[in-house]
């Protein structure tokens, strides 16, 4: 605690997308709370503080530490271990942090292949001299440093311990407050919950379910849904029935379907196997060629089942192989093709 | 049987042999395999048999885990469609299995390392060859080795705290 007495807060973002951050505003006039009860010792996205002021803190000196973002670079996984050592409680707040979320999907690929793609390939780039970014690079005036790029993007648990999870892409304001008031009460639960309800989207959605008989999947812009059933019973991808409910149900809500943002819900070992089980369970089909036929309308399954959660799944990633001392993603046991935009 | 060579088939397997995790149903193809045993049909060491009460009661799960944990290919078997003995199960069998081919290939696994078949209590052989088949299959894939390929937690981190990381 500071000499004031006020438990000391530290926020920070790693490879995240900046949404966490506004988030964390969402709660309004409620931050006033927070800039009330806590001390804020390091918060860069929002006011100047500097990584030094982070290491002159003693070990353990920050009571709660809002993490967001995965860890794909040296420097993300020197922040996630620098704030775990100087924090007594650490959040993975967000899903990036708490699954790999979006970066996570970069899990598909390699350094390599994403390299390639952004610095060569992607029609948008203009880099005749086919400059890549180097972690050392010589300058007269000295040596310039990049932190390393990772293969494999990593959710903060996988690299440092962590006693609580806010899920959500970006959490709802409610959960936001749910912790900070925990925090400031003290009355947290035990250590490795994650702060949020147990059951599905489903049960905070409040469109009208039938037993579900799917005989073909639509694209969203294929349809205009009725706005009172529910979506997967219209053929439309929804992975509420396998998300954890925290969101109030927004997507259904608005004629779009989960795209499963807050991870699986309690007790779910793989978020994509669970949606595997349950969108199978819904197909309406009983021999191979007709089972086929519906699931040649649902492309990229992988994408959809694990597009949160990718990261944090029992796979990991797609296959990775040494190459020429390197390991490089070997998606392919001659497979179908992820992206034809990506060439190799 | 006579040891198997398999490097024969494919040299990354080295002394060793595939591993083929199996969910058998109680009812019908955990019976083929009792009457193979019983009736001392020859069949490869490949498969390490689980008895589930249905193929219905199949989870992606099981398959997910088992592939990451080091098995190179996995066999699901139940009762002929049409004959579960809870009516429905293998049907929706069949559907999760597609499902998890289609996933599965999208993250480096060949389907045929995911398969599915059928077998009553009285094909004995049918189960023996499935066995067979699958595991010519997948000696001719090559070992899976999904913990060894895809740890890679960068070699780069700063080491002090390296003990701190869980998930390899
Ligand atoms: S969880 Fe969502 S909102 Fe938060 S940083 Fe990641 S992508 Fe952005
Ligand atoms: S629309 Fe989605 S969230 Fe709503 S009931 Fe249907 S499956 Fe569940
Ligand atoms: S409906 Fe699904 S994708 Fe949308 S906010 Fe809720 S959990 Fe996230």
């Amino acid at each position: 605690m500071a000499e004031n007495g006020k438990p000391k807060l530290a926020l920070y973002w790693a490879a995240s997308c900046g949404g966490c951050e506004i988030s964390v505003l969402a709660i309004h006039e409620k931050i006033l709370d927070v800039a009330e009860a806590f001390d804020i010792v390091f918060w860069p996205c929002v006011m100047d503080f500097k990584v030094s002021d982070v290491e002159a803190l003693e070990d353990g000196e920050i009571d709660v530490c809002l993490f967001n973002g995965a860890i794909r670079t040296d420097e993300n996984a020197h922040m996630a271990h620098l704030l775990r050592r100087k924090s007594k409680v650490m959040v993975a707040y967000g899903s990036c942090a708490m699954e790999g979320c979006m970066p996570g999907l970069a899990n598909f690929y390699d350094r390599e292949r994403i390299m390639q793609f952004v610095y060569h390939d992607s029609p948008s780039t203009d880099n005749p001299d086919g400059v890549e970014p180097q972690t050392r690079t010589e300058v007269p005036e000295g040596e310039l440093t990049l932190p390393g790029f990772w293969n494999t993007v990593r959710t903060l648990d996988q690299i440092v311990p962590v006693e609580y999870f806010i899920p959500g892409c970006p959490p709802e304001a409610k959960w936001t407050e749910a912790a900070i008031n925990a925090i400031i009460s003290g009355e947290l639960p035990p250590p490795g919950s994650v702060i949020g309800m147990d059951v599905t989207v489903c049960d905070e959605c409040p469109r009208e379910r039938s037993e579900k008989k799917i005989t073909r999947f639509y694209r969203p812009y294929e349809i205009i849904p009725d706005p009172d059933i529910c979506l997967l019973d219209q053929g439309l991808f929804c992975a509420g029935i396998a998300t954890r409910a925290g969101c109030g149900a927004l997507c259904p809500q608005v004629n779009m379907g989960c795209r499963g943002c807050y991870g699986p819900n309690e007790g779910v070992v793989d978020g994509g196997a669970r949606l595997i089980s349950a969108i199978a369970s819904v197909i309406d089909a009983k021999t191979p060629e007709e089972i086929d036929a519906v699931l040649d309308t649902l492309p990229d399954p992988a994408g959809y089942f694990y597009r949160f959660t990718l990261a944090r799944s029992l796979m990991e990633r797609t296959r990775l192989e040494r190459q020429n001392g390197h390991k490089v993603a070997r998606p392919l046991e001659e497979v179908p093709r992820l992206d034809p935009a990506l060439k190799e | 049987m006579p040891k198997q060579d398999y490097s024969e088939l494919n040299p990354l397997w080295g002394d060793r042999g595939p591993v083929i995790v199996g969910f058998l149903c109680n009812w019908c193809s955990y019976r083929a395999a009792d009457l193979a045993g019983t009736s001392r049909f020859g069949y490869p060491a490949t498969l390490r048999d689980i008895r589930i009460m249905c193929t219905g009661r199949f989870d992606p799960t099981f398959a997910i885990k088992a592939l990451r944990d080091g098995a190179d290919g996995i066999l699901i078997m139940g009762c002929h469609p049409g004959q579960c003995h809870y009516q429905e199960g293998n049907y929706k069998a069949m559907r999760r299995v597609a499902l998890l081919r289609r996933t599965l290939a999208q993250l480096g696994v060949h389907p045929d390392r995911i398969q599915l078949a059928w077998a009553s209590a009285a094909e004995g052989t049918t189960f023996t060859q499935t066995v067979m088949r699958m595991t010519e299959t997948i000696a001719k894939l090559g070992p899976l080795q999904w913990r060894d390929t895809v740890s890679d937690l960068a070699p780069r981190t700063p080491a002090p705290e390296a003990e701190e990381v869980s998930h390899g």
